[in-house]
């Protein structure tokens, strides 16, 4: 008997396969090498150079390796021993918190400013080529700037998430907010409808999709980089931890650190899609 | 006499709109000139060829779009901006799509009685709702109904603010014959029950005739004016399907069809004249039955007249 497949279980089907293909390649590239090559040099010598007998395999971690790792990470993940030694679960905390504080500080300047501008051709014209030459300049660059400035490594941090996720969003509002349909505008003058009313009521809505795209693509970037912004500032948070495993040469440590950061990226990514889902308007 | 007809309720008083000629060479003018009125409870149509103005007289009126000379006085006094005493039927319907059709009505519903509770909004909604029929699909959004519907939402809300005047542009112009049929029959019936005063652009010359009280006839542009009024004398209730059996239909008919095929441009030669008249002529169904029956054309080609269906390009 034939049995038919849907897509969605062709596609799981490729992807569980696509993964152990992944880790059989993963499995051959770290196989331990011939030891011929050791046999001919002083084993205390070998010893030295860290590259005693017990150690000959390649430094880059088993996919069994990192399987443990992972298992023994995450069954603890808010363990705390110190500035050193965090659970992963504290230092995505970090992170997380300085991305959402950058985040919403951003959100709250972009979003009321984007209406102003997107409201005035004028305001829009004079805003414009500031907005042109800001939005182009790395984030991290400001990081001296902020530090000199602010003077604490943690609000820097913040920061510069702010500066980085100030300009999808101020772009994508003032866009919205500019294109709201003309007969929508009409439908509310002639219904007399006061200002507030009308941006809350009508352009808001209307807009929604536009800003929450924005606010999309800021995240996104929000969470890019702030990875590299705590490794420049260090102390705490993913980017820290990754610094912080790559000066301890622990390569498992440092593949799980990027595994936890795509996941949150995804999550934090995904969530913006239900919202984005949820003002969505067909017309 | 009544005072109403002394001092009408909507009276327009030598309206224009000029333009900057694009390529810096001397102005152009849509129309000038325009003058009418329209009395209270009174269903007034336009027509005319596209490009002639139709459209920018009724977002005057309106209040959404400004003259460049000219006055509009309604109820005593001048229209210089949008106001809830004048809705507004578009003909792109312009619900707000994120809204379900209740809330959609609710919402004009509550712009013109901001005090109003919760209850008091939704129920004096629902009865608009009603009223076109829709009651069942309250709760659904605009982009779940058919393009008739969607229509009928519009009138829906329009109605629901109770206007002194409603304005439509071409409110049907984008439905199936079969839909706008059953929708004129169903606005006949609503502005029948409530008196309601219309001024309502139109290319279906069927349309104008079964709703309107009088028809206007624009001249085409440049320089386009009102060149006729036609009193629609045809007794009400009107019925679609006895409606071409009245006396005066087939010569209001043909009159309408002679005016967009070929006076209109006539008139239009007539107004680079520069003491062209700028009241229009005034026809009454009568005067065209006499000219009928002096001309010698047979009675039978009347229904063989070709159904001029003018579209917007």
């Amino acid at each position: 008997m034939k049995t038919k497949l849907t897509l969605n279980q062709k596609a799981g089907l490729l992807s569980v396969g696509l993964f152990a293909l992944l880790l059989l390649i993963w499995q051959l590239a770290t196989l331990p090498e011939a030891s011929t090559v050791a046999a001919d040099v002083d084993p205390e010598y070998a010893a030295l150079m860290g590259g005693g007998a017990a150690s000959s395999a390649s430094s880059f971690p088993t996919p069994a390796a990192m399987a443990q790792t992972l298992w023994g990470k995450l069954s603890d993940p808010f363990y705390d021993n110190g500035p050193n030694d965090k659970g992963i679960g504290i230092q995505l905390a970090y992170s997380l918190a300085r991305v959402l504080g950058g985040f919403i500080l951003a959100a709250a300047v972009a979003i009321p400013l984007g209406f102003a501008i997107g409201n005035s051709r004028v305001f829009y014209q004079a805003i414009n080529p500031y907005v042109q030459l800001l939005k182009p300049i790395s984030p991290l660059a400001w990081m001296p700037l902020a530090l000199y400035t602010i003077k604490d490594a943690s609000a820097s941090a913040i920061f510069v998430i702010f500066i980085c996720s100030l300009w999808p969003m101020l772009i994508n509002t003032a866009h919205g907010v500019a294109n709201v349909k003309k007969d929508w505008l009409d439908v509310s003058r002639t219904l007399e409808v006061n200002p507030l009313r009308k941006a809350f009521r009508v352009i808001l809505p209307a807009a929604a999709p536009t800003i929450l795209t924005g606010m999309r693509i800021s995240m996104g970037i929000a969470w890019l980089v702030i990875v590299a912004a705590e490794m420049l500032v260090g102390g705490t948070g993913i980017g820290y931890f990754v610094w912080n495993e790559w000066n301890n040469l622990s390569l498992t440590n440092v593949l799980f650190a990027i595994l936890m950061i795509g996941v949150v990226g995804m999550g934090l990514d995904s969530v913006f899609g239900v919202l984005g889902k949820r003002v969505a308007y067909q017309e | 006499m009544t005072s109403s007809s002394i001092h009408p309720f909507v009276q327009v008083e030598n309206l224009a709109r000029v333009y900057p000629s694009p390529g810096g060479g001397a102005d152009v003018t849509v129309f000038d000139h325009v003058n009418f009125r329209i009395h209270k409870g009174e269903f007034v149509c336009v027509t005319g060829h596209s490009g002639c103005g139709k459209s920018t007289i009724l977002n005057i009126l309106a209040g959404l779009d400004t003259a460049s000379a000219g006055n509009v006085f309604m109820d005593g006094r001048e229209v210089t901006g949008p106001s809830l005493d004048r809705g507004v039927i578009f003909q792109s319907h312009a619900l707000m799509p994120w809204l379900t059709v209740l809330e959609n009505v609710a919402f004009a519903v509550k712009s013109r009685w901001p005090s109003w509770n919760k209850r008091k909004i939704r129920d004096h909604a629902m009865r608009y709702i009603e009223l076109v029929g829709l009651k069942g699909a309250e709760h659904k959004k605009p982009s779940q109904l058919s393009g008739g519907m969607k229509q009928r939402v519009g009138i829906a809300r329009a109605f629901s603010i109770e206007p002194k005047m409603l304005l439509m542009d071409e409110p049907f112009g984008a439905l199936d014959a079969l839909t706008r049929g059953v929708i004129q029959d169903e606005l006949l019936k609503i502005c029948a029950e409530t008196q309601q005063t219309v001024f309502m652009i139109t290319h279906d010359i069927d349309e104008a005739i079964l709703l309107s009280d009088r028809i206007m006839l624009m001249s085409t542009g440049p320089h386009a004016r009102i060149a006729e009024i036609v009193n629609n004398t045809l007794p009400r209730p009107r019925e679609r399907s006895a409606i071409h059996k009245q006396l005066h239909y087939y010569p209001i008919r043909n009159h309408l069809v002679d005016f967009l095929v070929s006076r209109s441009k006539q008139f239009g030669a007539l107004r680079d004249a520069p003491d062209a008249p700028s009241s229009p002529s005034i026809i009454d169904p009568e005067d065209l039955i006499e000219t009928e029956a002096e001309s010698t054309v047979a009675p039978m080609s009347h229904a063989g007249k070709p159904h001029i269906h003018l579209v917007n390009t």
